[in-house]
């Protein structure tokens, strides 16, 4: 001994000199990680080929906003303020890893990082991550937040290995300082309240030799804990912290659209492809199978998950978890990778693949930007292409294919629902298309929406009409159910029945037909939804709307003109322009709404289920104080409505169309603004 | 095991609304969907299911024109090797027992083992597979629920009785036997698969290279013909509820209530 403090590289560990120790135990720790990372990327060399590399300047824009500026964390307050401060102390102690682990092998680094301002900042972080463990492993064991499942040791463990990591840094520097005191009789401050300044308090009584092994020791455990920590956070939830930058910056950058069967391979060449879908974990692209070993397992898509709500066998983190441990398993870290059972049926159910209503809760929600719909179109394009559509599906996609609904309805009465009173078009000339997709050519209930839309329309646009017979389903939930070569067929009939029209632009009141007209199709005229087009006119005044008397209005959400396209405002704004309309929002709105149920297909899917998502819904509506639910989707109206039915809440709460309530409130047309006689004829009360 | 399942096209009853034509005799057929007669596809599920097990073909035949050809593609889609039309002029208007006589006829100019077809087809009587069976002098067994292939040509059968019961016979092969639907989940058979087979030669079969004599089938030897189409009178007992949706739907739960259907 006799020796200063102040030379890692050249103190001795039994025997061994500092330098050659940690030389050592750099190379090995490295070697290892590598060995891991080079491990974990193989299923991801065989994957599927995805398109990730474009628009770098997006990409990087979320990377800002996602991942340094940690912008979803604030949704849970409390855990995402935890999360922010360990992440901002992650990256402010970056700098301190090097230069520690750099003066265990020369001691030009071992003054590095005393004193200054980036010292003092570097302490304080080291003191509030060490809190903030302290506080996540009090919470996941004494309050155990419901979307963490049942409590596991992972989790603990590696909150404990960070906290170790900090004190060991703690100590380090505490024992340091205290040593320099004690010798000289002077030495740098330490930063008041931090965890080095206390310790170094602490250690005050202590003999310059203990200060010394203490020291010494602190830097051997810092060592350990920082490799042992590097090589073990790939095996778990905590790897996130090595791939979050990577999934947000290569994350899907266009909402609303689904991937391609496969990138680069064209639609016509689809029949060529021997085999359609995810069967298999390396049909996965290898962005999807990145997604998996992100996800942090933090719940929180699961909580916002309808179907995993109302007790359906699905929840996004168990899919993504269970994905991440059959890669772990079969691309085993030591030993041959091997092929494992069948994704489907073996991995996941049906059921659980079938139960997704695409809603985009989860992908709303992921801090990551963790991916969900695509997986499970992908997976549901496999089990199709097996002959494994569920049952309930067949009749209806078979009616797609022949009759172009899914109801098995002749096509000639695709129109009767106007009762002549919206022009079919025929041949060009007509400046606004009223797409209507077919729920509301056919559905009994749904024709009322159908009407309203009319009037509305009629009132701002003298030069519409439908397709009439021409159409069909825009196929929407075909796509999203997985039967591409059916969803492109009816893709392309719509293509050139809307393409002759001569329409100038396209206006739709079906969230699911927009959403496809928008982003599944392409080369069309302008489309927008019916509330955007009443919103403009509202706010031009073009359209005037009477006092409502009396009555509680909430908005529910459309997931396909919510979270899939961003209209929150408009409909609100309509509302808010109805004189005496007091308008609530449901606690779960905007980009949190909860599915109804789903549309489209899903209205033919029987799931297993403790209740239905929209008898949940119809509640949260109450809660909120609503007796009134507007909605400005077909497919929400026929599971609110049932589900009011089902809720006996017949009487107390109604639902009713956002088109509707345009309809029943606009003011009558001024002597100069006429509508179409036809039209007004049937102008009655709906 | 080489199987054979005879399928026919029938007005889809799921995609059309049915009615009569002027002459009364037959139903309106403009603007009619067709497709595989339903239970057909679960006999046609059952031979696949039996073929992978043993290690068999799936052949699927018809009685019928060009336009029926469009049903043997969508079973060969499904996953059925092969297929064969049986088309002839002389064939048209053929009674139960006459397309029985043009299956047997093509039965024989083959090497099958076991002969499955549908319970009945939507618009037909359920006869054609007794019938084939007798005339092959085959074993035959009707509305097959389970079927387990043994040692020995052999297979062992489940049927579905009167009062929910069923029973298991011994059958030997060859046979002929009539599915009852929900044997299976027939397999969902999507666009892509039907456009894969889409150019996949079917051999067609006519009365000559099967050398069947006209007074055999066709509408000279029918001895069964349609002579009335009609929709029955509301009986005795039967109410049809008129009015709205909702007040029919109120009409149906109260004399559900009153008949104690309901509690």
């Amino acid at each position: 001994m006799g020796q200063g403090i102040d030379s890692i590289a050249g103190a001795t560990y039994w025997l061994v000199r500092g330098r050659e120790l940690f030389l050592f135990l750099h190379l090995f720790g490295l070697a290892c990680f590598a060995w891991i990372v080079a491990r974990r990327l193989a299923p991801l060399v065989h994957a599927r080929h995805d398109v990730r590399f474009d628009r770098p300047p997006a990409r990087l824009a979320r990377v800002l906003q996602y991942w340094l500026a940690q912008w979803r964390h604030p949704r849970y307050r409390f855990a995402g303020a935890l999360h922010i401060l360990i992440f901002a102390g992650f990256l402010l102690l970056a700098s301190r890893v090097f230069s520690l682990l750099a003066m265990g092998v020369s001691d030009r680094f071992a003054t590095a990082g005393s004193g200054g301002l980036l010292s003092v900042i570097r302490s304080y972080a080291c003191t509030v991550v060490l809190l903030c463990m302290g506080v996540a492993i009090i919470r996941r064991l004494v309050f155990r937040p419901a979307r963490y499942g049942r409590p596991t040791a992972d989790p603990i463990f590696l909150l404990a290995l960070i906290g170790i990591l900090m004190a060991a840094d703690g100590v380090f520097e505490g024992s340091q300082v205290a040593f320099h005191l004690k010798e000289t009789g002077r030495a740098e401050l330490l930063p008041p309240g931090s965890l080095s300044w206390a310790l170094q308090a602490a250690f005050a009584g202590a003999g310059l030799s203990a200060l010394r092994t203490l020291h010494l020791g602190a830097y051997l455990t810092h060592e350990i804990a920082f490799f042992f920590l590097l090589c073990y956070r790939p095996f778990g939830i905590q790897f996130h912290v090595e791939t979050s930058l990577f999934s947000i910056y290569f994350a899907k950058l266009d909402r609303g659209t689904v991937k391609p069967v496969e990138w680069g391979v064209a639609d016509e060449q689809l029949d060529r492809l021997p085999s359609l879908g995810v069967k298999k974990i390396e049909d996965f692209t290898w962005k999807h199978l990145l997604d998996f070993y992100s996800c942090a397992d933090c719940g929180r898509c699961a909580e916002q998950c309808p179907a995993n709500t109302v007790g359906r066998p699905l929840a996004p983190r168990t899919f993504s978890i269970k994905a991440r441990d059959y890669l772990f398993h079969h691309y085993p870290v030591l030993g041959s990778s091997s092929n494992g059972t069948p994704l489907v049926g073996g991995l996941y159910s049906e059921e659980e693949i079938w139960s997704c209503t695409t809603c985009g809760a989860c992908e709303a929600e992921c801090p990551l930007l963790v991916e969900y719909i695509d997986k499970i179109v992908d997976l549901r394009r496999g089990l199709i292409d097996d002959g494994k559509a569920p049952q309930s599906l067949h009749k209806p996609l078979k009616s797609l294919e022949t009759r172009g609904n899914p109801f098995g309805k002749m096509e000639k009465k695709r129109a009767e629902w106007a009762q002549g009173a919206v022009p079919v078009v025929n041949g060009g000339g007509v400046n606004t298309l009223y797409f209507v997709d077919s729920i509301t050519s056919y559905d009994d209930r749904i024709q009322a929406i159908g009407r309203a839309v009319g009037r509305v329309m009629s009132r701002l646009d003298a030069s519409f009409g439908i397709l009439g017979a021409k159409e069909r389903d825009s196929g929407h939930d075909v796509r999203r159910f997985g039967e591409e070569t059916l969803f492109l067929a009816l893709r392309d009939h719509n293509t050139g029945a809307i393409r002759s029209s001569g329409a100038r632009r396209i206006v739709t009141a079906d969230p699911h037909a927009f959403n496809a007209l928008r982003h599944d199709y392409k080369d069309l005229p302008p489309v927008e939804h019916v509330s955007q087009v009443i919103a403009r006119a509202v706010r031009s005044g073009e359209l005037r709307l009477n006092p409502v008397d009396g009555g509680v209005y909430t908005y529910h959400d459309p997931c396909y003109l919510g979270r899939h396209n961003g209209v929150y405002d408009d409909p609100r704004e309509v509302l808010d322009a109805i004189p005496g309309l007091h308008r609530v929002d449901m606690k779960r709105c905007r980009d949190r709404s909860f599915c109804c149920g789903g549309g489209g297909l899903a209205l033919f899917y029987e799931a297993r289920e403790n209740e239905r998502m929209g008898v949940l819904r119809v509640r949260m509506a109450a809660e909120a104080g609503a007796s009134v639910i507007v909605t400005a989707c077909p497919f929400c109206m026929v599971n609110l409505e049932d589900a009011i039915k089902v809720a006996g809440m017949e009487g107390k709460i109604a639902a009713i169309d956002l088109a509707e309530l345009v309809d029943r409130q606009m003011v009558p047309p001024s002597t100069r603004v006429a509508a179409p006689a036809a039209l007004s004829r049937v102008a009655g009360p709906v | 095991m080489d199987i054979l399942v005879c399928v026919k096209r029938v007005p889809d009853t799921a995609e059309n609304e049915i009615q009569l034509a002027g002459s009364g005799a037959d139903i309106d057929r403009e603007d009619l969907v067709y497709s595989v007669n339903e239970p057909d596809n679960y006999a046609v599920e059952e031979a696949l299911q039996i073929a992978s097990r043993t290690a068999g073909k799936v052949t699927v035949v018809t009685v019928g024109g060009d336009e029926d050809e469009e049903v043997l593609r969508r079973e060969m889609a499904m996953g059925a090797s092969a297929a064969a039309l049986l088309s002839d002029g002389a064939f048209q208007g053929s009674d139960g027992r006459g397309t029985a006589a043009i299956l047997k006829a093509f039965v024989q100019s083959q090497h099958f083992d076991l002969i499955l077809t549908g319970v009945q087809a939507d618009d037909g009587c359920a006869q054609v597979g007794g019938m084939l069976a007798a005339m092959l002098d085959y074993p035959f067994a009707s509305l097959v629920t389970s079927i387990e292939v043994q040692e020995g040509r052999k297979l062992k059968i489940g049927r579905e009785i009167e009062g929910g019961s069923k029973e298991i016979n011994a059958i030997d092969l060859p046979c002929v036997l009539s599915i009852q639907t929900g044997i299976n989940e027939p397999r969902y058979v999507g666009m892509r698969g039907i456009r894969q087979v889409a150019s996949v030669p079917i051999p067609v079969y006519a009365a000559e290279d099967l050398g069947i004599a006209a007074a055999t089938a066709g509408e000279g030897a029918a001895k069964v013909r349609r002579v009335d189409y009609f929709v029955p009178p509301a009986g005795k007992g039967a109410e049809i509820l008129e009015g709205s949706r909702e007040e029919i739907v109120d009409k149906l739960m109260g004399l559900l209530k009153a008949k104690g259907g309901l509690n």
